[in-house]
């Protein structure tokens, strides 16, 4: 037995010296592997590299430009694709500019007859409007199987089933790409897609009521499309509002006057697809190993997406075939200062590679921002006081600890709103009663939004007074600015009327000290909701105290998603919070949601509050096809003035966001709208390598002392087990 | 023990049916085909012939169960529930609302929930079992004493703390190993140090605890007292004979878990920002996608009555009285 016992042990002690210098050589090829710096999370051959690193949480769900239609797929496509129009990086308001178009597009109005009309023709008069785009020449895809051609010009990867193939389980398993111009054909194919049955693009009934043929296409494609794996030649079917007038010109007829169609010109729903990706993607073989164009976008853009992992990194790469296009030279009269024509006239995009790492956690995101490893970063609240200082003025500014690692902070307010809303179709708060007029009006005092903002927002948001957020053409700043319902201009700043007012309207409203004049019965308004979170507790608990100042009770009714979603389609939801984020910088694009014809319970529209007004309505079809100017600016006025009357909104506060940046990161200015910003941003790689190195070299002395501390713990243990040991051979 | 197998494999039919029926019911109870249809398109812009034509196209136009307008059988298949199921039973998982292919999806992910969860079951069953034994070893000492209140301390603390204070004082502070991320290949070891460290940290209370309980118990028993009659060493006795009978109370509770090892951690690499499994069905029940719903589930079931053969087999491998018949 003791010799069986001490070859087991034996064989023990093998297997421990063997686990060593496992564990020894894991160490030392860890050591190895990181250099100077051992928490670098990319690869040592990437240091030094012109790559800006960033992040996001949300997995991409739709790569396909006709159905993308969310912020998190617009920082990657937008950088992929070109549509015809741009926004200028540094003109604020957002100015239209051409992208790969020539030139802005020439648009013609025409009346039933076909007779062409003056620019200032009222729209009643307006029949259709062409808009005529012609496109850049030599601007070429990027490098793609899908042009891949043999010597004799045929094609190599289409029609023919190589997808089926074993070895083929991404895209950058076909050997061969290739190229081809882009033509005007390719925006007119895109246009096609939007009518495509399989694509569900969430913008072709809204383009239905305006290209033309648009929604006849969709019906004949719908009937087309009986086998649903069969790929569909959108070439076969004719849409009459859009055609190719030369290989680099094509038109667009829309119905009626609608000057916004510009600005959708400048989303992904109008960049070009080439026909050859879309046989490509619609290959057997393909879609089963996720090669499809909703994953693998394919554009004449300055980078190209090389790497598709939504779960861990989703990286784009400069596109070698971009003609490149110069920095802007004109901005605001503070962009010189900001050095942020340094760049002028010079060939961009000036970084080669943009990583997305996929960060589901804020906590981590944010350390690795600190050490250098992000090159930019938001602020959240847990970090807010580490991240920025307040001064005595009110002034923003980055905290010390901050400004010692060079970092800038840049702040903006992003055309968004956020707000409470009245159902206008429940019968105490909603309608036109002058009664329910009061009783909305003495709500929205009581709700103390500069109070919301300092508490919640750390400062991170603007009260709004209407509907159109800062920067864009029709919102008023000071005086001229506010709504005289619920502030009053006092010591050069907007003050909310006293809460005395407040009590007074809802005496007026039949409803003295909260209760109804007629029953007696306390005024209890139903907040629904579908935040029901511990995290929101707090903020339901301040609305709360908000209505508890007037003596209004609240009564919170907590539903899970769907069910908060159905109320609001249904319209029997009472008081709820909503908001907007702007397709595009035009007022319309907020004063719509106000039309009778969006009312989300009548036709499941934008208008979340059912507000209905014939006196709007006609405004807003009348500025919908202005063009921007002090008669425009009117009405739009008029429009505000209704709705602050009328208050279907608690106008809220528009988002404020704050963004740090680090000092290598060059030519960065906020501005949300434009989202193809990666090809203007520089980055001085050098200096963020030689901080990395500085902020981020390993302490060691820990590892010793775990060492000593096991140590500690295995010696005396050991002493005492051989005491025990000789103790009991002694008896 | 064949026949055995295949009994319990048979059995294991209605079970994965019934929790599949389970799925459908609970899921369509919160969702409705319009609600996926909503969440599927997006918030804005939706039309109500966007959302018909979405559930067409995908079969979620029909009944949830029972399909009073169709003849004979397609009263059962036309359903959503027959749609949906009869393709999983045969291993075809079909697409994920998002037009990703599921299959290829589960085989990419399962990589690196496995680089974490196989290290850290068997790292932590090592320091645990030592740990236990070694408690056990020194029974009523002070390091009994001070090594039973640490477990106590340990499993006391969130497995949160562990890994935000664990990235914090290894990765921010010592900088050390990376916060978070993740490469392929050796790569991957720099990025699962500190998890898998973690991980194992914050099993060693709870385990050791449970452990050193089974094994305090074996140790009272007769062959023990004849094992150290006989002049055998403690650590020779424990580790030797204590260690092999105490086998059938740890099989019970480790074996079952090492199918699941496959489906990750959600906590752990939602933090470390590993691209695994874990998170795979929490996404999908935010995104309202019963296409992966269905799909994890089942494959959870089906993991977990495998781990529960495994277990039985692991019996007879270690403790001869017993037969599988």
């Amino acid at each position: 037995m003791r010799v069986w016992l001490i070859k087991r042990l034996g064989g023990v002690a093998r297997s421990v010296a063997a686990v060593r210098v496992v564990f020894l050589s894991a160490g030392l090829f860890l050591l190895a592997g990181c250099g100077e710096v051992w928490n670098n999370p990319y690869p040592p051959q990437d240091s030094g590299r012109g790559i800006f690193y960033t992040s996001f949480d949300t997995r991409p769900k739709h790569l396909d430009p006709v159905q993308s239609y969310s912020e998190n797929e617009a920082s990657f496509l937008f950088q992929i694709y070109e549509p015809p129009l741009q926004y200028h990086y540094l003109k604020r308001p957002y100015t239209l500019i051409p992208a790969a178009a020539q030139a802005l597009p020439k648009v013609r109005f025409v009346d039933v007859a076909g007779r062409d009309l003056a620019e200032d023709a009222p729209a009643d008069k307006v029949a259709f409007s062409v808009y005529e785009l012609r496109i850049k020449p030599d601007i070429l895809y990027q490098p793609h199987p899908a042009f891949a051609k043999d010597a004799a010009g045929r094609s190599l990867y289409l029609d023919r089933p190589i997808a089926e193939r074993r070895e083929i389980t991404k895209l950058a398993d076909f050997q061969h790409t290739g190229t081809r111009e882009l033509t005007a054909a390719d925006y007119v194919y895109q246009i096609k897609r939007l009518a495509h049955p399989r694509l569900h693009s969430p913008i072709l009934e809204l383009m239905s009521d305006y290209i033309v043929g648009l929604k006849e296409l969709s019906q004949s494609l719908r009937q087309a499309d009986s086998d649903k794996s069969a790929w569909i030649d959108l070439d076969r079917y004719a849409l009459p509002g859009v055609e190719i007038i030369d290989r680099y010109t094509y038109r667009i007829r829309i119905k009626g006057k609608y000057p916004q169609f510009s600005q959708w010109l400048a989303m992904t729903f109008f960049v070009p697809v080439p026909v050859e990706a879309d046989r490509f993607y619609a290959q057997a073989g393909m879609a089963e190993k996720n090669l499809t164009l909703d994953w693998y976008p394919v554009g004449t853009g300055p980078y190209m997406l090389t790497e598709n992992d939504p779960n861990a990194r989703m990286v784009l790469e400069r596109n070698p075939n971009f003609r490149g296009e110069p920095y802007p030279c004109e901005g605001e009269p503070e962009d010189a200062g900001a050095g942020l024509l340094a760049d002028c006239g010079k060939t961009m995009p000036f970084i080669d590679k943009i990583v997305f790492v996929r960060e589901r956690e804020a906590i981590p995101y944010w350390n690795k921002f600190l050490q250098g490893y992000y090159d930019a970063s938001g602020v959240a609240s847990d970090n807010f006081d580490q991240a920025v200082q307040i001064g005595s003025q009110a002034d923003v500014s980055v905290s010390e600890e901050m400004k010692a690692r060079g970092i800038q902070l840049l702040t903006s307010v992003a055309p968004t709103n956020r707000y409470t809303g009245f159902n206008m179709l429940d019968p105490v708060v909603g309608g036109s009663s002058e009664k329910n007029r009061k009783l909305r009006q003495a709500i929205s005092i009581a709700v103390d939004e500069e109070e919301y903002i300092s508490i919640f927002l750390n400062g991170r948001g603007v009260p709004a007074h209407g509907p159109i957020p800062p920067g864009l053409f029709g919102y008023k700043e000071g005086r001229a600015g506010i709504n005289p319902y619920v502030y009053d201009w006092a010591g050069n700043e907007a003050r909310r009327k006293p809460v005395a007012y407040a009590r007074q309207l809802l005496a007026e409203a039949g409803y003295p000290d909260g209760r109804d004049a007629r029953t007696g019965q306390p005024l209890v308004i139903n907040l629904d909701t579908a935040a029901a979170g511990i995290g929101d507790k707090s903020q339901i608990d301040w609305l709360n105290k908000q209505l508890a100042k007037i003596d209004v009770q609240l009564v919170v009714r907590a539903t899970d998603y769907n069910r908060f979603q159905d109320k609001m389609r249904l319209g029997t939801a009472q008081l709820f919070f909503w908001g907007w984020n702007a397709d595009y910088p035009d007022p319309e694009n907020f004063l719509f949601l106000f039309q009778s014809q969006q009312a989300k319970a009548k036709t499941m529209g934008e208008n979340a509050a059912n507000y209905q007004n014939p006196q709007y309505d006609a405004l807003y079809d009348k500025v919908k096809a202005m063009p921007d100017g002090p008669a425009r600016q009117a009405v739009i006025d008029s429009m505000v003035e209704i709705l602050r009357h009328d208050s279907p909104w608690i106008f809220g506060y528009f988002d404020k966001e704050y963004a740090l940046f680090h000092g290598w990161v060059k030519n960065e200015k906020p501005g949300k709208i434009i989202r193809g910003r990666f090809k203007y941003l520089a980055i001085d790689a050098a200096a963020r390598e030689a901080r990395r190195r500085a902020w981020n070299r390993p302490v060691l002395w820990p590892l010793a002392a775990m060492v000593l501390l096991l140590a500690l713990f295995v010696a005396p243990a050991a002493s005492l087990y051989r005491r025990r040991e000789r103790a009991r051979g002694t008896d | 023990m064949l026949a055995y197998l295949i009994r319990r494999l048979a059995y294991a039919i209605p079970i994965l049916i019934g929790v599949n029926l389970l799925t459908f019911a609970l899921f369509f109870v919160v969702n409705t085909p319009d609600d996926m249809a909503r969440m599927q398109l997006g918030i804005k812009r939706v039309t109500p012939e966007a959302i018909a034509h979405w559930k067409a196209e995908r079969g979620y136009d029909k009944p949830l169960f029972w399909n009073a307008a169709a003849e004979g059988g397609k009263r059962l298949s036309e359903t959503i529930f027959f749609a949906k199921s009869v393709r999983m039973f045969v291993f075809d998982f079909g697409r994920a609302e998002d037009g990703r292919d599921i299959a290829e999806e589960i085989k990419s992910r399962m990589g690196p929930s496995l680089a974490i969860a196989a290290p850290v079951f068997l790292l932590e069953l090592a320091v645990t079992i030592s740990f236990a034994l070694l408690l056990v070893l020194f029974r009523a000492t002070r390091l009994d004493f001070w090594g039973v209140v640490l477990c106590v301390a340990l499993m006391s603390i969130s497995g949160m703390f562990y890994i935000i204070g664990g990235q914090f004082l290894i990765s921010k502070i010592w900088r050390l190993v990376p916060i978070s991320g993740y490469q392929e290949g050796v790569d991957a070891l720099r990025f699962l140090v500190l998890p898998v460290f973690i991980g194992v940290i914050a099993g060693i209370g709870t385990n050791t605890r449970w452990y050193r309980t089974i094994f305090i118990e074996e140790g009272g028993r007769d062959y023990v007292r004849t094992a150290r009659a006989k002049g055998l060493s403690e650590a020779a006795v424990l580790f030797v004979h204590v260690l092999r009978n105490a086998m059938i109370p740890i099989l019970t509770g480790v074996v079952v878990v090492i199918p699941m090892l496959f489906m990750g951690s959600l906590l752990t690499e939602s933090f470390f920002g590993i691209p695994g499994l874990g998170s795979y069905t929490i996404e999908a029940i935010s995104a309202q996608d019963f296409s992966v719903v269905r799909v994890m589930v089942f494959i959870g079931s089906l993991l977990y009555i495998a781990g529960l053969m495994l277990t039985d087999i692991s019996y007879v491998l270690v403790d001869p009285r017993i037969r599988l018949d």
